[in-house]
């Protein structure tokens, strides 16, 4: 689906202050896949998110969508129609002081006909429990509530991959379940691509594949077996998820315990057993 | 601070509500040059009656939209003492005299007209912006200013950019406060001294307040440009706006208000009983 073959980007190039965001990244990203990007503040997280639908050009290699290059950009609407991007905060995502009106600018862009933007605005809506909010203002709800518009209005276009750039980071902890409860939902039942831009690893957890990156680059990938690498995660500046550190540590102190345990429910299971 | 009624949709469902915006953006511009042609006091009369109507029609509360002329509530103050004291009249007999002050009775009542002539100016368009969503207000008038696009004038761009300015505005307010808050926190003092030592303690408002909003204009642009915007080029709209039934007899009230006004005025018919109404 979105493929990175070695790519540099450097911001503010030549400049006093060149920083070098990331160096020689290598990744891919398949078809219906859950995956998670983590790394710590400055780790390169965010300039990965804007390369993948081509708001902004690697300095070199490729990123490519679906055989598209990013710097093609005649491509560029089609790669964007592909990829579609939520980031952080929720009120610089909206256009419009209607909720409807907002959700229905995505599709209004692709240019199709009146009736079918309002059934994928009232589809939109329903898929992130806000059906009923249709003709309501953004300002009066609450985080989560603002974020999963912006969802809808991202889920309007109907991509096949979704990218969520810290977008539960400025949520409290019932607006971010909420919004992970859409997410997991959307990657499960509706087989959407799910790229996930995060540093809190209880959201990582969720996601079937997980990518750290540390200072620019690629510090390791794989399935929730990532989280048994307690040096690897340590070391790119972050935290295993609760319920792996709890896991961790009872197996320090010889408690056996079986399989993979990266979510608290999984925790119980094994403690139980 | 927070309360910002002009601009400020009030979601409900009325009459007023579904009117075609290309009209109700019309019928405000007939219902002000009706204004500006009220000389008498009962035109104000007609002018308060027919906008009662409409605020019951539209089942916002009355107080929401009488808001919208606090904003102005000291420019109509000021312009109305103004033009009692500066008002001269070389024969009649001053109500009340003071050293070079003189208030007539012909004074008092022309600053009472352009009183009520600026509030009634306020509530058309209050009201509108009540009723019609900025993004109906947009619509309404990028269709209006469509011919003009004819001559090269980016009227898809300037619509879009009044809707985001228009949804902005609370952001932005909410937004001020918040950063008035902090300097407070930090001992700033916003509510003594002479004009111009406040306006300067307005500085370190403004400035944290510019600079972020260009960050939000770039994260903005980012959002947007993620959801295929590309202009103008093959944008389709959800709402097509249609004429109904309801927006020509709209049109036609407003063109009725307006006659009225005009006949109240200028008395076409010579009717006499317009001479002695005040």
């Amino acid at each position: 689906m979105i493929e990175l073959r070695n790519v540099t980007y450097i911001y503010n190039e030549g400049a006093e202050d060149e920083k070098t965001a990331l160096s020689d990244v290598t990744l891919s990203i398949g078809e219906g896949e859950f995956v998670a990007l983590v790394g710590h503040n400055g780790s390169g997280k965010s300039t990965l998110a804007k390369l993948f639908n081509g708001l902004i050009e690697p300095k070199s290699g490729t990123v490519t969508v679906n055989g598209m290059r990013t710097t093609n950009h005649k491509d560029l609407f089609d790669i964007r129609k592909t990829v579609g991007v939520v980031f952080q905060n929720p009120d610089n995502q909206m256009v419009a002081s209607v909720i409807e009106d907002d959700v229905a600018f995505g599709p209004e862009n692709l240019g199709l006909p009146s009736a079918e933007i309002s059934e994928r605005v009232d589809w939109a809506l329903q898929s992130v429990g806000m059906g009923e909010h249709r003709k309501g203002t953004p300002f009066r709800l609450s985080g989560g509530q603002k974020q999963r518009i912006a969802i809808a209005g991202v889920l309007a276009i109907k991509p096949r991959v979704m990218v969520l750039d810290e977008s539960t980071a400025m949520l409290d902890p019932v607006g971010r379940e909420e919004v992970m409860r859409v997410i997991t939902r959307l990657n499960k039942e509706e087989k959407m691509t799910v790229v996930m831009i995060t540093h809190f690893m209880d959201e990582a957890a969720l996601a079937d594949r997980i990518i750290v990156l540390k200072n620019g680059r690629v510090a390791g990938e794989g399935g929730k077996e990532i989280f048994r690498n307690r040096a690897l995660i340590e070391s790119a500046g972050l935290e295993l998820p609760l319920a792996a550190r709890i896991a961790a540590e009872l197996r320090e102190c010889g408690v056996e315990l079986q399989g993979e345990i990266t979510l608290p429910e999984e925790l119980a299971d094994a403690l139980c057993r | 601070m927070k309360d910002v009624s002009f601009g400020q949709y009030y979601p409900v469902e009325s009459p007023i509500h579904r009117i075609d915006p290309r009209i109700k953006l019309l019928a405000v511009i007939l219902y002000i040059v009706s204004v500006f042609f009220i000389r008498k006091f009962v035109g104000f009369a007609v002018v308060a009656v027919f906008l009662l109507v409409l605020v019951f029609l539209s089942r916002v509360p009355l107080l929401k939209v009488l808001k919208s002329v606090r904003a102005v509530l000291f420019l109509v103050l000021f312009t109305a003492i103004m033009s009692v004291l500066f008002y001269s009249a070389k024969n009649a007999e001053p109500l009340w005299a003071w050293r070079f002050i003189k208030i007539y009775k012909e004074g008092l009542l022309n600053a009472a007209r352009m009183a009520l002539r600026l509030i009634f100016l306020v509530m058309g368009p209050g009201l509108l912006t009540l009723t019609t969503t900025p993004v109906e207000l947009t619509d309404g008038l990028e269709s209006l200013l469509k011919p003009l696009a004819l001559m090269r004038l980016p009227v898809h761009e300037l619509a879009i950019i009044m809707s985001i300015a228009l949804r902005l505005i609370p952001t932005l307010m909410e937004e001020t406060e918040k950063i008035m808050n902090a300097q407070k926190a930090r001992c700033a003092d916003f509510d003594t001294g002479n004009i111009f030592k406040r306006a300067k303690s307005l500085l370190p408002i403004l400035i944290p307040l510019f600079v972020s909003s260009f960050r939000r204009a770039d994260e903005l642009a980012d959002a947007m440009d993620s959801r295929c915007y590309r202009g103008a080029k093959g944008r389709t709209r959800m709402k097509v706006l249609r004429l109904h039934v309801r927006d020509f007899v709209a049109a036609f009230i407003l063109l009725a208000l307006l006659f009225v006004i005009l006949v109240l005025r200028y008395n076409w018919f010579g009717w006499a009983f317009i001479g002695v109404l005040w």
